[in-house]
């Protein structure tokens, strides 16, 4: 495998882990008006992503990184091209990061309630977009011979993209009520686990015509085994979460998330932004990525870096396993 | 109409507010990151209940502003692709290898640590907690570092080679890129200005509180912190700043005839500071100027009788080397941004230190303007950063990277003026509220004083602090 394609394959990495982690936070932050039914509840709910939800919106900045280091011509097309949507979706992280540092600032209602409405908005937006992005991406865009984007905001807009965000939106919505069942006590648990056995049922028909569309049109052989494994792996999180098993229900949703996006990347391979109009101004592994020497100092850094990022990460995680109750948020100072 | 919608004006207000905004929060992180690490390893050391309190107060204006920091700089390292396409093709194999270096290396790390710090109080053993707020402080100078390179990097470009047949910047030594001299200068004079703004921070809360005659058991040393922090990183900051000076006259000689906005060449006792003109600084006519003489040739040269260049001759030279051209940046701005930058740096290491001298052995000052001048000193100090970077990129200009790209050839070829002009104004508006919420909850935070922390443990003597969530 030559750098360049290790390095497609460290990006495809990078937003596994993106899509992972903030995807389920994002979950979470949409739940609140379905899980809250009082401030309490609204606070334990975003209590359990308090600790980590900086970490894991970090992976989306190195993702971004990455792709400016290793594939410029792939981030200044996709970046220039899907403004408005990365717009969008800018304003919704930088609305819901302040949110959940703000929202508790004061004690009065209407300005918790501001900050709830950011944080709602704030997670749908970009769990939406971003799904319409990557079907994008796959499905391929006009380019001009500079590899410059020549559609606009409607170009992107198309049936087959808004499948792919109303994909994401839903699964990052089913993968965050597990979460919350699996972090809260009681009866908001409960409440969880239930509204993840109705949102799981919709995931899967909405997710199984994506995929099947997108492996109609553009798939590939590791397309089908990625996509396999995540449908199964999609059943399978939705019936242990019935029967209350919601450690292996949230895993195997992780995994569902993360090799559907594998899918996605394997059809895209080894195109990184194919040409809808003329596939000779095709961006692909080859024509978009760095020289070799940058490739191989970046990949040394990567390398050397992204296992101890997973060991600190993942310590993060132990330290703050344990469930958040409602007891222990009112009895906590808010910081 | 036509201007209103010209997308490389757009993009270039964009790029220069949403940067300043972003870098309003970037030296507090830095600089109160380190002093609530200080504050929290005074606690650890000698379990004083006040220092505990001292942590908590500033670690949550802290927290506050890092909230901010964080939010806008997604902007930015989008911001490259959306708005500027052409200088990412052009520059991504040497400039994206910084950035990409300081997300794995240093943003991972801090956003990490910081989760741990602010929930983790009761869940990490006092040690290792105190461990993650120095983890956090180290994370956002390594991030600092990384992004200053890639910086210097636009106004001395080392350690690439022209590509001829791709038309692009090509690294070829990562070593090089690194040790830029002119990141070497700017990474600890920009650490250095960010604890003075740190300090500014520290000494105006402290000071509303004992203006009051309250909070005297906290805000006492605090206050004496902050004046100190303030004094040692001034002469820091002045320090590093004149190596900065030797290394921007070496690499860019006309910023620094924009600078002085000198128009020809001078030598020795000519070579002299302006500390203040009054007529029009584009030079056509000085009414009025005081001058330091010598004092530019040392700034440029570090000897009495070096020379500095002006900018007609700077000006044919560029435009015989480079084609026809402007290449003078607004001298108003450049002028005036670098003595303010200066002046205000200046004028805090003596506010400091006569904050020392009034408030020594215990005394308090009774007159309402000293506690004044005290609570403006954040304000001040944050503006001198500012308008330093201002100098620091509008004297660049026209050049994106210096002699390799001018600016307005780096703008998206197919990014419309409407839609940078709808994400202008969308970022200005989100940017203004929250720039409203921001300091009304910082003025709050001050208000409030530091929190209680709890009885110590009548067995370990120790305090045990309380869980914290959001
Ligand atoms: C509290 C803030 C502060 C203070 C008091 C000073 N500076 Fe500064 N200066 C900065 C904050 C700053 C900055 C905002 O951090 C800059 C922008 C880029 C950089 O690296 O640092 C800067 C840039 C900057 C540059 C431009 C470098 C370039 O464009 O390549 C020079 C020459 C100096 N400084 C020199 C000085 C000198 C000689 C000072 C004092 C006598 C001084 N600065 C005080
Ligand atoms: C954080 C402090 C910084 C501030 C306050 C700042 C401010 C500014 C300003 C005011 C401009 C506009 C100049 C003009 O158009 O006349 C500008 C230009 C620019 N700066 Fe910076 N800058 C900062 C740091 C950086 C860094 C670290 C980078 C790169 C890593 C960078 C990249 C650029 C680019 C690409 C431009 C060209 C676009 C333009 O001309 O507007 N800046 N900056
Ligand atoms: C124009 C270029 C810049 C880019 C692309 C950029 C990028 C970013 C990003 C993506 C973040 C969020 C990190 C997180 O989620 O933890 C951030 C925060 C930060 N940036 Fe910038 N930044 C720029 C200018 C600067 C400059 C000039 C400095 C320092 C000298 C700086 C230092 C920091 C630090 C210390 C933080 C973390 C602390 C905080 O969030 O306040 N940045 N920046």
């Amino acid at each position: 495998m030559d750098l360049a394609t290790l390095w497609f394959w460290i990006v495809a990495f990078l937003f596994v882990g993106y899509f992972v982690l903030d995807g389920f936070d994002f979950g979470v932050g949409m739940s609140l008006p379905f899980l809250g039914k009082d401030d309490t509840d609204r606070r334990v709910l975003i209590n359990t992503i308090g600790p980590v939800w900086d970490l894991n919106e970090t992976w989306v900045i190195v993702a971004g990184a990455a792709l400016f280091a290793a594939f410029p011509e792939w981030y200044a097309t996709l970046f220039s091209g899907f403004y408005l949507a990365l717009l969008l979706i800018l304003l919704a992280l930088i609305a819901r990061g302040v949110s959940f540092e703000y929202r508790h600032k004061r004690p009065d209602s209407k300005w918790k309630a501001w900050f709830d409405g950011m944080i709602v908005v704030g997670s749908a937006v970009p769990a939406l977009l971003w799904g319409v992005a990557f079907a994008n991406i796959v499905a391929g865009v006009p380019l001009d011979a500079d590899h410059n984007f020549t559609g606009n905001l409607f170009t992107l807009l198309n049936p087959y993209a808004l499948l792919g965000g109303l994909t994401t939106l839903l699964l990052f919505f089913t993968h965050g009520v597990v979460f919350a069942s699996l972090k809260t006590e009681g009866d908001l648990r409960e409440r969880a686990r239930r509204l993840a056995v109705r949102s799981g049922l919709i995931t899967i028909v909405v997710a199984a015509s994506f995929l099947l569309w997108t492996g109609f049109a553009f798939g590939t052989f590791w397309f089908w085994v990625f996509a396999a494994v995540a449908a199964l792996a999609l059943i399978g999180g939705w019936l242990a979460n019935l029967r209350g098993a919601e450690g292996i229900a949230f895993t195997l949703l992780a995994i569902t998330v993360a090799t559907a996006v594998l899918a996605l990347f394997s059809a895209l391979f080894p195109d990184v932004m194919p040409a809808s109009n003329d596939p000779a101004n095709s961006l692909t592994i080859e024509n978009a990525s760095s020289t070799e020497y940058t490739l191989t100092v970046m990949s040394w850094v990567a390398l050397f870096t992204l296992p101890i990022v997973l060991l600190y990460q993942g310590w993060t995680y132990w330290v703050f396993r344990k469930r958040v109750s409602r007891a222990s948020v009112e009895a906590a100072v808010a910081h | 109409m036509n201007d209103l919608l010209d997308p490389l004006l757009l993009a270039r207000w964009q790029f220069g507010l949403t940067t300043v905004y972003h870098f309003l929060f970037v030296p507090i992180t830095i600089g109160l990151a380190t002093s609530t690490a200080v504050f929290q390893t005074a606690w650890y050391r000698t379990g004083k209940a006040e220092y505990l309190r001292i942590t908590r107060f500033f670690g949550n204006i802290f927290l506050i502003n890092f909230a901010m920091g964080v939010v806008t700089g997604i902007v930015q390292e989008f911001q490259f692709g959306m708005n500027w396409s052409e200088y990412s093709r052009f520059v991504g194999d040497v400039f994206g290898a910084p950035l990409a270096m300081e997300g794995l290396l240093a943003f991972f790390f801090e956003a990490t640590m910081i989760g741990l710090w602010i929930f983790g109080w009761d869940k990490l053993p006092r040690g290792i907690h105190l461990a993650t707020i120095w983890a956090t402080a180290i994370g956002t100078i390594l991030s600092a570092y990384f992004i200053l390179a890639a910086n210097a990097f636009m106004q001395n470009p080392v350690g690439f080679e022209l590509n001829a047949e791709s038309g692009r910047a090509e690294l070829v030594d990562i070593g090089a890129l690194l040790t830029n001299r002119v990141a070497l200068a700017a990474f600890p004079h920009t650490i250095a200005a960010s604890f003075m703004v740190a300090a500014g921070l520290i000494i105006s809360a402290a000071a509303w509180h004992l203006a009051r005659n309250q909070h005297i058991d906290t805000m006492r040393p605090a206050l004496k912190y902050g004046l100190w922090l303030m004094i040692g990183s001034g002469i820091l900051t002045t320090l590093f700043g004149d190596q900065l000076s030797l290394a921007m006259v070496a690499t860019q000689p006309m910023k620094m005839a924009a600078a002085e906005a000198t128009f020809d060449t001078v030598c020795g006792a000519d070579a002299s500071f302006s500390i203040f003109t009054l007529g029009t600084p584009d030079g056509s006519s000085e009414l009025f100027s005081i001058r330091i003489p010598y004092l530019l040739s040392f700034l440029s040269t570090h000897t009495f009788d070096g020379c500095v260049e002006g900018i007609n001759d700077l000006q044919a030279q560029y435009t015989q080397q480079f084609g026809p051209g402007d290449y003078t940046p607004i001298l108003w701005v450049t002028y005036w941004a670098f003595r303010w930058m200066i002046g205000l740096g200046l004028l805090h290491v003596v506010i400091a230190v006569v904050g020392l001298w009034v408030t020594r052995k215990g005394r308090m000052p009774k007159q309402a303007w000293v506690w004044k001048v005290a609570i403006w000193s954040f304000p001040l100090s944050l503006l001198a950063m500012s308008v330093g970077w201002v100098f620091t990129e509008m004297g660049r200009q026209p050049w994106i990277v210096f002699s390799l790209m001018k600016t307005e050839s780096g703008v998206s070829p197919y990014v419309t003026g409407l839609e940078v002009l709808i994400s202008l104004v969308a970022f200005t508006l989100i940017y203004g509220i929250l720039a409203v919420v921001e300091v009304r909850l910082i003025i709050q935070a001050i208000r409030k004083g530091p929190p209680e922390v709890g009885e110590p443990d009548p067995e370990t003597g120790k305090i045990e602090p309380a869980t914290t969530v959001y």
